[in-house]
């Protein structure tokens, strides 16, 4: 996680540039804060607080790749679960080969990123609605070449090996562990990702393509590198949750249910905000605990507060947020102040 | 001036269709190094698509572009754009949630290919130059239809080009803001930066440009001293009707 280390103003040339404000440095030093906390709370809570919550980070991660994908990339993607599925069946494979899962997780980011290589050539040849239902279908491609692997368990699944040995409370707590890790490096990922030179273009691709290009932005190369960090963060995403599940079944892990939990989710939180995922995952993550019990309706529901969030809140919960607080965890803006004005 | 390498910008025999609308038939067209030249033509001319084919918006059917001796026909916008040729847009397209600041500095550093205090500092200066300082930290899609138009015109300037292009940034303007524009690209014109000016506030053109080009029908149809063009009786049929109108709406 980066910490709150502060830009000092560069002073030369008549012009300074500013990064953060105080706000957004306490902020950050805030979100620190709750991480530290967050990974001392096997040592006090119950595990099936832990467990839960190990869903809670799961979401965060997906629904953040999700966020630099449409939200700064342009590319509204609801294949997603393609990297999902690729994540989960590599920890799988990497248990085979006497990796040790949770490492899997690891190797779950670096396949799915290299097998994202090529899916970026087929899929950045459509555009708009085509790029949308494009990436499902290369998704259920996916799934149906797992599906005929025997090796990989086929249409039934597998169960995953190498963590029988482990005691269970070890296992819950480094499972916990896993999780948090993944869900605070994706977030990371994404504010370095946007703070350094490629976050300037890709902001501009965000706003404009076609102005972006003619400013001087490589535009493909600045969405490629979202979408191999987004397969990746995914990658890693289905990892934590065959290692939390113990087992794997095709149709589950490349199920489309897992794009449409990150469209809500960033729809809810504000799109565009490296924040908004953050808040839209905990949103989502409580409907989730308190009307799972009612069935249908909790997904009519769900529904309702996506159709309502888009009409009224159209910039999301973050969004609100920054409209009336001006309030940024994640600065990654550029102020320009003249060295002689003071 | 006919020997080539004075010539920084080179368009031979474009053609571009889209459909039963032609906005260039076998359309020649050079810049020299410095040079400003001015154009002008009827609404539907396809000045605004020649720009398109000059920055790499747009893909001529057939025919070349050439750029400081080199062809870019099949070279992608960006990579024009760090060649050194920067272009405004008619619509202005500003990065609406972005600082007007930053707006400016994604062309100081992805076009001008600056880095940390040194992309400030272009930037910076760019938004001094253009009269843009004082909304640089304000988003950009909050700006009006002027200040927009100066944008355009900042983020073209803060990637360095070698050739401006600026398609109708002086339309909506009082005439001191004329004045002023006047003013500054004349200042580029004195630091060796070519500009072809597109404009239907034809004196503006005649008060800045070195050369004047009328366009009809994806045809220059006139091409020399801003004088001569226009005196010709083509382009005065075609096209001085509208200009004339246009000049009546700024008095
Ligand atoms: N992408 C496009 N698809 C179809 N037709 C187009 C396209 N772009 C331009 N045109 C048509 O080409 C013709 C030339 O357009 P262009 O914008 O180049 O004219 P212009 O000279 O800039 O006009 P104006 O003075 O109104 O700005 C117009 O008839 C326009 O409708
Ligand atoms: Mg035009």
């Amino acid at each position: 996680m980066s910490t709150t280390r502060e830009t000092a103003p560069r002073v030369s040339g008549g012009f300074r540039v500013r990064r953060d404000s105080r706000l957004s440095r306490y902020g950050m030093l805030g979100l620190v804060a709750v991480c530290i906390g967050l990974a001392g709370l096997p040592y006090v809570v119950y595990e099936s607080v832990t467990s839960s919550l190990v869903t809670l980070f799961v979401l965060i991660a997906m629904a953040s790749m999700w966020n630099l994908l449409a939200g700064f990339g342009g590319m509204a993607s609801i294949g997603q679960q393609a990297y999902v599925g690729i994540g989960g069946y590599t920890v799988i494979w990497a248990a085979d080969q006497g990796i040790n899962p949770f490492l899997g997780i690891a190797v779950a980011a670096l396949f799915s990123a290299v097998l994202a290589v090529p899916t970026s050539l087929l899929a950045f040849r459509l555009r708009g609605d085509y790029f949308a239902v494009g990436t499902w279908v290369i998704a259920e491609v996916y799934r149906l070449l797992v599906i005929k692997s025997d090796s990989l368990g086929g249409p039934s699944g597998r169960a995953l090996t190498g963590l029988s040995d482990m005691g269970l409370t070890a296992r819950n707590a480094a499972t916990y562990w896993a999780a948090l890790v993944v869900a605070v490096v994706c977030v990371a990922a994404g504010y370095l990702l946007l703070r350094g030179r490629v976050g300037l273009s890709l902001t501009a691709v965000r706003d404009d393509e076609i102005a972006a290009r003619a400013a001087g932005v490589d535009v493909t190369t600045a969405k490629r590198i979202v979408y191999l960090v987004s397969a990746a963060g995914c990658g890693a995403a289905g990892g934590v949750v065959v290692v939390d599940a113990l087992s794997i079944q095709p149709t589950a892990i490349f199920s489309v249910q897992w794009s449409a939990y990150m469209i809500f989710i960033v729809v809810i939180g504000g799109i565009g905000y490296l924040e908004g995922p953050l808040l839209g995952a905990v949103v989502f993550f409580a409907l989730q605990q308190y009307l799972a019990d009612y069935g249908t309706w909790y997904l009519i529901l769900l529904g309702v507060v996506a159709a309502a969030s888009a009409v009224w809140m159209p910039r999301g919960l973050w969004g609100q947020v920054v409209h009336r607080t001006g309030l940024r965890l994640f600065p990654v803006g550029y102020r320009l102040d003249r060295t002689d004005q003071q | 001036m006919t020997d080539p390498t004075h010539h920084l910008l080179e368009l031979r025999g474009v053609t571009k269709r889209f459909g039963k609308v032609t906005v260039a038939t076998d359309l020649d067209l050079v810049v020299s190094a410095g040079e400003t030249l001015g154009i002008v033509g009827p609404n539907g001319a396809g000045k605004t698509s020649l720009f398109a084919m000059i920055s790499g918006d747009l893909h001529p059917d057939s025919g070349a572009v050439l750029f400081a001796g080199r062809d870019i026909t099949g070279v992608s916008a960006h990579r024009r754009a760090r060649l050194g040729l920067g272009r405004t847009y008619q619509v202005p397209r500003p990065f609406e949630k972005m600082t007007v600041f930053e707006n400016v500095l994604v062309a100081a550093t992805t076009g001008a290919g600056t880095r940390g205090q040194a992309a400030a500092t272009l930037a910076g200066e760019t938004l001094d130059r253009t009269g843009m300082y004082d909304v640089a930290n304000r988003v950009a899609g909050s700006l009006t239809l002027l200040q927009r138009k100066r944008l355009e015109l900042a983020r073209a300037l803060a990637t360095r080009p070698r050739l401006v292009l600026l398609d109708e940034v002086a339309g909506g303007l009082t005439d001191p803001e004329v004045a002023e524009l006047v003013t500054l690209v004349r200042s580029l014109h004195d630091t060796g930066i070519a500009v072809v000016w597109i404009e239907h506030v034809v004196h503006a053109l005649t008060a800045t440009v070195d050369r004047l080009a009328c366009l009809a029908g994806g045809r220059v149809v006139a091409d020399g001293l801003p004088a001569d063009v226009l005196a010709d009786p083509t382009v005065r049929e075609l096209y001085l009707g509208q200009a004339v109108a246009t000049d009546e709406d700024v008095a």
